[in-house]
């Protein structure tokens, strides 16, 4: 992608970049709860990249951000069906999920449940996938 | 979740920590990590030998889909761990003979020992599965993986062809025999080998009986490379040798071989399956170990030697079969011939693998494969042509050797087919001993063309690229330890008997045993002079006639064209499949996105459209609809307008951003109807896609002025205008229609009793419907990956260019 000289932008996205950030996970971990999920908390990632693709260039990003967008996706895939699959060791069918309050210091009572793992899989694939592609074609010159 | 599940699926998970392993331990050969779980697996797997010699089975089940019957039940009986250990021993050794025979720094470790280790799991899995959807699933990645083991050397063609024919051919028996595995399942409701067994009397009677037949029998005669489907066996030999060794020979083509087993409870009462199974089997023998004389590649001569051997074993489990027509087990002389499958099936795993590595051994030290080329080897190889021998003459049948007394079982069997009075065998029965004879001789020619020629005669060194010398130790171990089963069970044949071959035979012939009673298998050494006897007397006379004057009858062979018919219709077929389609695509594909989208919305239209009118299915409700606010009134004009707009953009940047404008839009009306997941999800994707059109911005060419054409304007109007009213009337006509109450109630009842969660939409994505996002993350990164190699791949041959 051509470089572009936009100094507003380029400064306004070192603050803004970290709250989109935060915002996806944070929406990320809401999911279960309120509106939010793995889904929309990776695209809200991958955006974020993407405004910084924007900004900055490819090489720029790729240098700041040095991640294999392919592993990302494999990883996700890997989280995802290992968390279906570990099910079948609790003797129960495929993709049963388990949740259970749990009391932790300081952070008081918490509610874990293994979707959100399975959640986290689908995120990495989503950031992964959406970076794949834009990257690829990006590149493409 | 079990250890026996475990130790099923231990190869595949274990297997994705080869290539990390690899990486990280650059200088140690990656073999060494993967050489302990074949070992570890087998003693595993010895610890059930008393269990299944007191006739009993181990199952273990986890639900997977209960819903559907699938369950992933593992069984372990005197059959299947037959085939573990032969799976995970052969599979050890062909590990470690690996090791030596791949280069560290020249090959690409990581791949193979990942195929290898999907395939050893896929092999467990199908011999130990009880449910036959779960089998049918480990059955294809067999194929999946032999595809990847064959097409190993990718960048020959010869390895590219050999993998793509073996992949078409044993897939299309795969889905045969799932179309077989379905229509059982119409049959009795069960996908459980153990519960259809106890069903076959109701099954034998169903119309469905022989089509079902029919399809098992498909599945199990490509894997086994039985006639006419052998053509992939010896094109697959493009693989590496300890794949040759391994796949080729002792697991993947007996795949079928099992099958068979499995199913002789279920179908062999049936004379269909006799006749197939026998006379298949019998035929396969005869063609393989003719044209394996013709050969002049060690490997190919091998090649066709298994095909005939596979069917030899495949004849002996039809002819056993027979035995379930007779009640009595002491007077019954058809188990004799379930015996001596079951016996040659090891016989042949010892023998036929340490040849294999034999000729690799061969192929290493020498260069070539060519016996024309080779010759006196004997003295620089001594070790070499020790195991070679004791293995070929193993093979054509010699005393002392465990293939002798397998292949006098296999006479005895086949003269008791003369005797059977069911099916008219008394007449034309005869022809099973003679061809079965006729095999013989030539299985005890092409045995000694591959010692002889090889090792002794004249050395040829101006043909040889190297200088013969013996291959180091760790070559030589895994075909000493095979060879040296081959003495043992010659000697002392009934160390299998009891703790192999009768659990195995009783999981073949259930019905013969009462309770309690087992299988009294005596394998004899020496069985007083028969007719047995003299056949294989007549064998070595003949053979050593025909071994003799091999050279001069060996120009029968230029009758033959050097491309099979079978090969040459495999070819023409798949050409001319390639070049139907071609053409097909032609006319459709024409390379501009704007006549696809043509093709689907027309076919959308004219579908969708006649199936409302044909069917009268619009109907029109007015009763049950909410009223309509200012606010949507106001969106709906703003999507209306952004939408018109689009028709009139002059640049494509315009249109871009005008359809994220409608984009936008619509996401507020998810917004106005309370679904802010849709709403957020929509807007996220809405600002990614523009940004993506943007990236892509660059790539493509100006807008090209088509719109000053009047029947472009024309079809583009109707079409949308067309879309447009057939999703109205079916929006319309699915509000108004209501045949089955909503499923949303279930979601707002269950969706916090049942996962704990207040966010139906996530909900229902990672818990209710999880398969189906499992599945959809799946696609998205094939996806991914194919425009990641679409792209690539383009440029790095521009980079070429």
């Amino acid at each position: 992608m051509r470089k572009t000289n936009n100094l507003i932008l380029e400064t306004a996205i070192k603050v803004l970049l970290f709250f989109i950030v935060l915002y996806s996970v944070y929406i990320f971990t809401a999911g279960h709860y309120y509106p939010g999920g793995g889904f929309i908390g990776g695209l809200m990632t991958a955006g974020a990249i993407v405004l910084l693709l924007i900004t900055y260039d490819i090489k720029t990003v790729e240098e700041l951000m040095p991640v294999n967008y392919r592993i990302l996706t494999a990883i996700g895939l890997l989280f995802a069906i290992g968390t279906s699959a570990g099910s079948l060791l609790f003797d129960v069918p495929f993709l049963t999920h388990a949740f259970g309050d749990v009391h932790l210091p300081l952070l008081g009572e918490l509610s874990l449940h293994t979707a959100t793992l399975f959640d986290l899989g689908v995120y990495f694939v989503v950031v992964g996938v959406t970076m794949t592609i834009i990257q690829t074609i990006g590149e493409d010159e | 979740m079990s250890s026996l599940h475990l130790a099923i699926l231990a190869p595949l998970v274990l297997s994705i920590f080869i290539p990390l392993f690899y990486r990280i331990f650059r200088h140690i050969h990656a073999g060494w990590f993967v050489l302990p779980i074949p070992i570890v697996l087998f003693v595993y797997f010895l610890t059930f030998l008393p269990e299944t010699m007191r006739g009993r089975s181990l199952i273990e089940m986890i639900n997977w889909i209960p819903s559907l019957g699938i369950k992933f039940t593992a069984k372990v009986d005197g059959l299947g761990l037959l085939f573990a250990l032969l799976i995970t021993g052969i599979g050890a050794l062909v590990v470690l003979y690996s090791i030596y025979y791949l280069a560290k720094n020249k090959e690409k470790l990581n791949h193979f020992y990942v195929y290898l280790l999907l395939f050893m799991g896929a092999m467990l899995g199908v011999v130990l599965s009880d449910n036959l959807i779960v089998m049918y699933g480990f059955w294809e990645l067999t194929s999946f993986s032999s595809f990847l083991l064959i097409g190993y050397w990718y960048e020959r063609d010869k390895s590219r062809y050999g993998a793509q024919k073996s992949m078409l051919i044993t897939v299309f028996g795969g889905l045969a025999m799932l179309g077989g595995i379905i229509l059982l399942y119409i049959m009795t409701g069960t996908f459980s080998v153990t519960e259809l067994i106890s069903q076959a009397n109701a099954i034998l009677n169903n119309a469905l009986f022989v089509p079902a037949l029919v399809c098992i029998l498909l599945g199990a005669f490509t894997k086994s490379a039985q006639f006419p489907f052998y053509i992939w066996l010896p094109d697959a030999m493009e693989a590496p040798t300890p794949v040759s060794a391994y796949l080729h020979s002792a697991t993947m083509v007996k795949a079928g071989i099992y099958l068979v087993a499995r199913f002789t409870p279920v179908f062999g009462e049936h004379f269909l399956w006799f006749l197939l199974v026998t006379s298949v089997g019998i035929l396969t023998l005869v063609w393989g170990s003719i044209f394996a004389v013709k050969q002049t590649d060690l490997k190919a001569i091998l090649a066709f030697s298994t095909v005939s051997q596979l069917g030899l074993i495949m004849s002996l489990l039809g002819a056993g079969a027979a035995a379930l027509h007779y009640e009595f087990l002491d007077e019954n002389i058809y188990t004799v011939a379930v015996t001596a499958a079951i016996f040659h099936l090891v016989n042949h795993a010892t023998f036929k693998g340490s040849l294999f590595m034999a000729a690799g051994i061969i192929d290493h030290e020498t260069g070539t494969r060519d016996i024309r080329k080779l010759g006196g080897l004997m003295h620089f190889m001594p070790i070499t042509f020790t195991t070679s021998i004791i293995g070929a003459f193993s093979m054509a049948g010699l005393p002392p050797f465990n293939g002798f007394l397998s292949k006098e079982m296999f006479f005895t069997a086949m003269v008791h087919v003369t005797e059977m009075d069911l099916f008219n065998l008394n007449t034309w029965g005869i022809l099973f001993p003679v061809l079965a004879w006729i095999a013989s001789i030539f299985t005890f020619v092409y045995s000694m063309i591959l010692v002889f020629k090889t090792f002794t005669g004249k050395y040829q060194p101006d043909k040889l690229d190297k200088t013969p010398h013996e291959a180091p130790m760790g070559l030589l171990i895994s075909p000493v330890i095979l060879v040296s089963l081959v003495i043992i069970f010659g000697f002392f044949p009934n160390l299998l008997s009891d703790s192999l071959i009768s659990p195995a035979m009783a999981s073949i012939l259930p019905s013969l045993l009462g309770a309690g009673e087992e299988f009294m298998v005596h394998i004899s050494f020496w069985h007083g002079p028969n007719i047995e006897l003299f056949m294989t007397l007549g064998v070595i006379i003949f053979g050593i006639i025909l071994f003799k004057t091999h050279s001069r009858w060996k120009r029968i062979y230029k009758a033959v064209p050097e491309k099979q018919a079978l090969n040459r219709f495999y070819d023409s077929l798949i050409e001319g499949i390639q070049s139907v389609s071609y053409k097909l695509t032609k006319t459709y594909m024409n390379g501009s996105i704007r006549s696809y989208l043509v093709y689907i919305f027309a076919f959308f239209i004219v579908i969708l459209a006649a199936i409302l009118f044909g069917k009268n299915a619009f109907t029109f409700d007015t009763s049950n609809v909410s009223a309509i606010g200012v606010y949507e009134v106001a969106l709906t004009i703003l999507v209306v307008l952004g939408s018109i707009c689009i028709l009139f953009a002059k640049s494509r940047m315009t249109s871009i951003i005008l359809l994220g404008a409608v984009g936008y839009t619509v996401s507020l009306f998810y917004v106005l109807f309370r679904a802010p997941d849709l709403a957020l999800t929509q807007l996220v994707i809405e600002t990614i896609s523009v940004a993506l059109f943007l990236v892509c911005f660059y790539h493509l060419p100006k807008l090209r002025r088509f719109e000053t054409r009047m029947r472009f304007r024309l079809t583009n109007a109707l079409i949308s205008v067309g879309v447009g009213a057939v999703v109205t009337l079916i929006a319309l006509s699915a509000h108004s229609n209501k045949l089955f109450p909503s499923i949303s109630q279930y979601y707002v009842e269950n969706t916090f009793t049942e996962a704990a969660g207040k966010n139906m939409v996530n909900v229902i994505l990672v818990d209710f419907r999880g398969f189906d996002t499992l599945f959809e993350i799946t696609v998205l990164a094939i996806a991914s990956l194919g425009i990641y190699g679409m792209i690539n791949l383009r440029l790095n041959r521009r980079k070429e260019e």
